[in-house]
């Protein structure tokens, strides 16, 4: 059975078709969760599409974390569910307490769109454990409030735990220790700013992204 | 009894504020002279019914740590004004 992926879709995510399309084209079946739903279906994971969910007042994820599914996501990631946050998906989850930091805007006062160079620094997560320890990858980034930060203890907390899944080289936002995306103790729910969808196919210019897709779908059924 | 309220949102010293680095770019090519440590937050005034201001101000306290503020980034300095009628 193809692995069910519900894609969340609040008012002004814009990349959730995007994301359904590079799940499906891998072999699974994605499809679109409506963030007033207070149910996941029968999604075997989530991912939080990119965009701007809410218009992003007060905060980027401030108001989508009250969104009705939000509490049917958090018993799911509670229960070992891999739950993906892509770019506006990640600050969804910081602001959610799913997810350690948060994301203040790129050092540089600029809104980056490019493609930015990653590299794996652990396979032991629901986005990595198709890939390799080291393994760069392209993929692009469209973000003005990407600059990850948390406190000292909390960056100390995530080396040792081996939480940093993902980072720039080189840092293009300012991200603490070159943060591009971390994941939860538990290592099922992954936040990152880069977009894998936009780098699933050839003629987008780059497949480097199917890795961490294929990661989640090969994370389902697979306990954290 | 009915307060008004003004919640002054700010972002952490050290926390990155384009706003406030572009508005202090753009002072000197004005003829601005002098004017530095621009930081640009925001305001939210409301009206709250509370038994009194402390109590208002609590509850208010509240809704910044868990809603209006992300702490990691921000801080809030909450003022209750006054009484907005009986």
């Amino acid at each position: 059975m193809a692995p069910k992926v519900g894609v969340v879709r609040f008012p002004g995510t814009n990349c959730e078709f995007d994301t359904v399309e590079a799940i499906n084209a891998l072999g699974g079946e994605g499809e679109i969760l409506w963030h007033g739903d207070d149910s996941i279906g029968h999604s075997d994971a989530v991912i939080i599409a990119g965009g701007f969910a809410h218009g992003d007042y007060l905060r980027p994820g401030a108001i989508a974390r009250f969104s009705p599914i939000m509490a049917a996501i958090t018993a799911a990631a509670n229960d070992g569910m891999p739950v993906i946050g892509i770019c506006n998906g990640f600050q969804v989850l910081t602001e959610a307490g799913l997810l350690p930091g948060a994301l203040q805007k790129n050092a540089g006062l600029k809104f980056i769109n490019d493609w930015q160079m990653l590299e794996v620094q652990t396979t032991n997560s629901a986005l990595t454990n198709a890939a390799t320890v080291g393994q760069q990858l392209n993929i692009p980034i469209n973000h003005f409030e990407g600059n990850y930060t948390c406190s000292p203890e909390t960056l100390a907390q995530l080396q040792a735990n081996d939480q940093i899944v993902l980072t720039y080289t080189p840092n293009p936002n300012g991200s603490v220790g070159d943060i591009a995306g971390v994941c939860n103790e538990a290592r099922n729910v992954v936040g990152l700013m880069p977009h894998p969808e936009r780098a699933s196919h050839e003629l987008l210019g780059s497949t480097d992204g199917n890795v961490l897709l294929q990661s989640v779908l090969d994370s389902v059924g697979v306990s954290a | 009894m009915q307060f008004h309220a003004v919640i002054d949102i700010q972002l952490h010293a050290g926390i990155a504020d384009p706003q406030g680095s572009t508005i202090e770019r753009a002072l000197p090519t004005l003829g601005f002279d002098g004017i530095s440590n621009v930081r640009s937050g925001k305001s939210i005034h409301l009206d709250i019914e509370a038994v009194d201001a402390a109590a208002a101000e609590a509850q208010l306290a509240e809704v910044c740590e868990k809603f209006l503020t992300n702490p990691v980034i921000e801080g809030a300095e909450i003022s209750v004004l006054e009484t907005a009628g009986a």
